[in-house]
Formats: structure tokens, C-alpha cells, sequence
């Protein structure tokens, strides 16, 4: 019978329509396969990476870009290239840890807040807004300061200054879906609240939060290569882009140009790439966008 | 044997800035055990409200400010919350206006429909899905396993209603509130809806109160119906004395408000619209609009009394007795 051929075409005329959507934003495309190759670099550094990154070479010091050091090598003659690759893990491991620990927290509260409405609402946001106040780096480092500079604490940092605007993107979306229908519909079925706020209404939030998760990690990457930079984020030994950068800096006036130019570049990339990816998704997920094939 | 579900004296208010909006004032009607009742009146009349008050879901600035409801002989006020969830979806499950917006658009909508059995029953993962087909294949879904695991976007607001349906009577609930089920679908759907409704409903035993504007919907499927204007019953009758022998004003402007093909009659529509519920007079609401007002209206509010076999009237002016009685 011919009943079966409906459903065995939706699939292919889905997947095609979703390539046709990414096409259209080849920039955002593109930003999204640079960080997978950062990502997969990370992930298979020692592979990847041509040297060992913590290997001193007395004889290799300061040499310039070279097809032996495409990145030359810094004052104790280490790889840059080598180094660069594994502080991609450091820098994104700790980037998206920040990320999702700020995720998780601002959508957890947001949405009871959000939901709850009322004077818990009303606190909630003064808080909020008394954080957002703050300049974020300067929270940022004012928390590595007092809790000492350890990976740890760093991402809880970074975390910490973010979970705020989580948490009202949230709650907006709250206040937005708890009036819907479908919530009405959840509560006449007897569901009780929690399962109303986390089950029927925060999965209905997720498109806005998602694109605010993507253009923040690049922005928890820059303050954490910010924090390691001013000495307050990753420690020195560690290869890190932040610190790497700050190394370099101080070798300007002695013409090492390399050792400043590419972890600052690969800082850059990085961010770019997320921010681009961030603003393709929120033209992929806008409502708006889903007519238009 | 109780009724299934008295409504007495229910008041619900709305606080607003101007002072409170008098939704539902002190109505009182009754549904029997397996009886489908309509409960018509025009929009703003205060019929959804009643039915959110009967769930205990009035959220603020909306409170009930006195009357009971009792279901099965429980006064549902008595309940607390943990209990009401227990009752709510289970004992008493509600079907939207708008099967759409009312199906979450990001759970599939057999999940939506099988996550009842697991809420109210307890039941594993595995049975749960397959109670959750054969409701499906009750509300007559064609190919229910595909559909199952469709969104709301993907299907039609015939198909979405019929998913309600499962939905709601999942659970068997002894009491079935329908908020227009029928509006925003095409005839032909509505009335295949409307079978499907009278027809599991018998099969169930369930009760159904009908919410809708619509007294074609009320002539087919209707035992009974209760008559509401600007948030009080006017009129609670069996559904052939209302079409026959309607006996408030309204209800007879109502019956006479509906298009006929069949005879040559003029449709008349009702004058003015429902008056605002913002203090209102003391009086009869339907005042303003009615032909056969007298002093007496104005000052005091017409008691719903008894007009012979379950034939319940709130007016002071007697249709029957002034045209020397129309044949029920």
C-alpha cells in the first residue's frame, strides 16, 4: 500500500529545508566549522599539536615564524603552535563550564521566579538588577581576587557575573508562557507546579536562552583571557591564550611580534566565530524566519 | 442518588482599578450523573469563568467570593490544593476553545497524552504509551503510532481537537468540561466532534457541560441547558422547553436570534450587548435590553424559581401566562 509514503518523505524534505535555512547564512556557517576545528584541535591537541607545549628548548628560544615553528617559539624556546592547540582546551573547557554552570543556575531561578511572580518576582529582579550594576569584570575579578586564581574559580567567576542575565531572559520568557494556553491546559490536568514550570513551560523557553548561551560563551572566553592577562585568571605555567598573550606583550618592545600576535589572534577567532554562530542561530530559531524556506 | 455537580450561589469577582467586575453573581445549576448540559449565554457572560471557578483555576486579579461547588457530594472548597490536583484531569478534565494553542508545542502530542496516565495512575512508561494508542484510536486518529509522535504544528485543528479529546478523557473523568469545541473549526469537523463528544461521552459515562454561544450545538447534543446573562443564570430548562417554551426574555431572544432556512422568519438580532459587570445595577442585568421590563425589575433582582418540571426562570414577567401559554 501507498499509505506508508507520506512519512517516509517528511524526512528528507525536513533535512533538506533545514540545509537550505543554514545556507542562507554562510557566515554563521562558516563561524560554526571554525569552532569545530578549534573543538576537535582541543580534543586531539597531542595529536594535532607538532610539540610537546611544556617542552623547554634552550636552543630554540625566540626564534621567528618558521616551517619549523609556523608560530616560532617563546623565551624558553616552547612551540607556540603547540601551545596555542592546548590551551584551546583550558580556555574552551573552562568557557563552557562557566557557561553552563551560569545556564543551569539563571534558567533554574529564572523560571520559578518568573513563574511565581509577585513579590518573589519583585526581589529577584532588584537583585538582579543591583548585580548588572556592577561592571562584570570587575565583579570577575574582585571573586578570583578573594577566592584565589585557580581554574575553578575562575569559571565560577565568569559564572557568576552571568547568571543574572540568564535569569531575567527566563523570566521574561516565564511571564511570556505562563499565560499561554498550554499552561492553562497543564493546571486544568492536575499537574503540580513544578512540573507546570520545568516540563510544560521551560522546554517553551529554550530558543532565546540557547542564542544568549552561544554569544556568552565568547564573552566568558574574553574575560577569562582578560582575567589570566592582568595576572588575576590562569596561572603563568599553564598554557592559556590570556597568559600567553600577557607573556608576549612584554616582549613588544624587543621586536618578538609572534609571541603577543597569535594567541591574541586565536583569543579573537574564537570569539567571533562564537558571536557569529550566536547571531545565525537567533535568525534560525526566530519564529519569525520559519515561513520564509 | 446527589447530583453529580451543584453549583450554589457561586460568586466570582475580578478587582480592577475602577472597582470589581462582577463575573459570575451568585449562580446556581445542577448537573446529573452521564448528562450533557449546555450552558449557552453570549460572550462576556461569564461562562468560562465558571467553569475555571468549578476547577478552582480563578487566578488573581479573579476570586470566587462565595458559593459552593460540590462534585459527588465533596465541597471542592473543603479540598486542599494536593487533593483539587488529584480531582482536576482526573475526576473533572476540560477541553479548550483552541486545541492548538492549548497542546504544548514543544512535547509530542502523545506524550502529552500518555504523561496523564502516568501523573493520575501511576502507570509505567510502557503501558502509559499503550493506553495512550488506544485513546487515539477511540477519538478515531488514523495511524495513531505516527501521529503520536507528532507536534501540534504538524496536524490539523480537527485532528488537534480530537487529540483534546483523548487527552481529557484519558483518565475517565466522571464530569467533562467542553469550552467551545467547536469554534475556529469548519462545520463539517465541528459536527464530526460533536458525535464523537456525545457519543464517548455515553460510552464512558460521563458527564459533559458544554460551554458555547452556538444553540445549534446546544439542539444537537444537549439534554439540558442553562441559560447565562451578564454573569447569573436566567434560565435552567430540558432542552426542548427552551427551543419550545423559552421563558426569559433572553433565552426567547436567543432562540429567535438563530438563522432558520427552514421557515420564513426573519432572524432578529438582540438588542444592546451584554451591560457592563462593573457595579452593576441591582436590578435585573438583562433590563436595558428587555421589552417587557417594569419598575420592578429595575429595583430588584428576579430569584430563579420554578416554572413546573425542571424548568427553572429567573424573571418577574411570565411569558407563558401573558400569551396565554405556547405549546411545549
Amino acid at each position: 500500500m501507498t499509505i506508508a509514503a507520506p512519512a517516509t518523505q517528511t524526512k528528507p524534505a525536513g533535512r533538506s529545508l533545514v540545509w537550505r535555512r543554514i545556507r542562507r547564512n554562510p557566515l554563521s556557517f562558516g563561524a560554526l566549522c571554525v569552532i569545530v576545528l578549534i573543538i576537535l584541535a582541543a580534543i586531539f591537541a597531542p595529536i594535532v599539536a607538532p610539540y610537546d607545549p611544556d617542552m623547554p628548548d634552550a636552543m630554540a628560544a625566540f626564534e621567528s615564524v618558521s616551517w619549523k615553528h609556523p608560530m616560532g617559539t617563546d623565551m624558553y624556546g616552547r612551540d607556540q603552535l603547540s601551545r596555542i592547540i592546548f590551551a584551546a582546551r583550558v580556555d574552551l573547557s573552562v568557557a563552557f563550564a562557566a557557561t553552563a554552570l551560569a545556564v543551569a543556575i539563571g534558567a533554574i531561578f529564572g523560571a520559578m521566579v518568573g513563574y511565581a511572580g509577585g513579590w518573589i518576582d519583585n526581589v529577584a529582579m532588584r537583585l538582579v538588577d543591583a548585580v548588572m550594576a556592577f561592571p562584570a569584570f570587575v565583579l570577575a575579578m574582585g571573586i578570583t581576587a578573594a577566592l584565589g586564581n585557580s581554574t575553578t574559580n575562575v569559571a565560577l567567576a565568569i559564572s557568576i557575573t552571568q547568571v543574572p542575565a540568564y535569569l531575567r531572559l527566563i523570566r521574561g520568557e516565564m511571564l511570556r508562557v505562563r499565560e499561554m494556553e498550554y499552561a492553562d491546559a497543564a493546571r486544568t490536568v492536575g499537574n503540580p507546579p513544578w512540573r507546570i514550570v520545568f516540563i510544560h513551560l521551560l522546554p517553551n523557553c529554550l530558543p532565546p536562552l540557547i542564542v544568549q548561551a552561544t554569544l556568552a560563551m565568547g564573552f566568558a572566553l574574553l574575560t577569562m583571557a582578560a582575567l589570566s592577562f592582568i595576572g588575576l585568571g590562569i596561572k603563568p605555567p599553564q598554557a592559556e591564550w590570556g597568559v600567553m598573550t600577557a607573556e608576549g606583550a612584554a616582549q613588544i618592545v624587543t621586536g618578538e611580534w609572534w609571541l603577543f600576535l597569535f594567541p591574541g589572534l586565536a583569543i579573537m577567532i574564537t570569539v567571533l566565530a562564537f558571536n557569529l554562530v550566536g547571531d545565525g542561530l537567533r535568525d534560525f530559531l526566530d519564529p519569525r524566519m520559519r515561513g520564509i524556506r | 442518588m446527589t447530583n453529580l455537580l451543584d453549583v450554589a450561589d457561586l460568586t466570582v469577582h475580578f478587582q480592577s482599578d475602577a472597582g470589581a467586575i462582577e463575573a459570575v453573581d451568585h449562580i446556581n445549576f445542577s448537573i446529573r450523573r452521564g448528562e450533557v448540559v449546555g450552558l449557552v449565554g453570549e460572550s462576556g457572560s461569564g461562562k468560562s469563568v465558571t467553569s475555571f471557578a468549578i476547577l478552582r483555576l480563578i487566578r488573581r486579579p479573579g476570586e470566587i467570593k462565595s458559593g459552593s461547588v460540590r462534585f459527588d457530594g465533596v465541597d471542592l472548597a473543603t479540598l486542599s490544593e494536593e487533593q483539587m490536583r488529584r480531582i482536576r484531569g482526573a475526576k473533572i478534565a476540560m477541553i479548550s476553545q483552541s486545541p492548538r494553542t492549548a497542546l504544548n508545542p514543544v512535547i509530542p502530542v502523545g506524550k502529552q497524552i500518555s504523561r496523564l496516565f502516568r501523573l493520575h495512575e501511576g502507570l509505567s512508561a510502557r503501558v502509559a504509551e499503550k493506553r495512550m494508542l488506544d485513546m487515539l484510536d477511540l477519538v478515531r486518529i488514523p495511524d495513531p503510532r505516527r501521529r503520536a509522535g507528532q507536534y501540534a504544528h504538524q496536524l490539523s485543528g480537527g485532528m488537534c481537537q480530537r487529540i483534546m479529546i483523548a487527552m481529557a478523557l484519558a483518565t475517565s473523568p466522571r464530569l467533562l468540561i467542553a469550552d467551545e469545541p467547536t469554534t475556529g473549526l469548519d462545520v463539517s469537523i465541528a459536527a464530526r466532534i460533536l458525535d464523537l463528544l456525545r457519543e464517548l461521552g455515553a460510552k464512558t459515562g460521563a458527564a459533559i457541560m458544554l460551554i458555547t454561544h452556538d444553540l445549534g450545538v446546544v439542539a444537537e447534543i444537549c439534554d439540558r441547558v442553562v441559560v447565562m446573562h451578564a454573569g447569573q443564570v436566567v434560565e435552567a430548562a430540558p432542552v426542548r422547553s427552551i427551543f419550545h417554551a423559552p421563558a426569559h426574555p433572553y433565552t426567547r431572544a436567543l432562540v429567535g436570534s438563530i438563522p432558520r432556512v427552514d421557515r420564513d422568519v426573519a432572524m432578529t438580532p438582540i438588542p444592546g450587548s451584554v451591560p457592563s459587570l462593573l457595579n452593576p445595577p441591582p436590578g435585573c442585568r438583562y433590563v436595558s435590553r428587555c421589552d417587557h421590563a417594569t419598575d420592578q425589575c429595575r429595583v430588584a433582582r428576579p430569584p430563579l424559581e420554578s416554572r413546573g418540571q425542571d424548568h427553572d426562570v429567573a424573571c418577574y414577567y411570565d411569558i407563558g401566562r401573558q400569551t396565554g401559554g405556547v405549546a411545549a
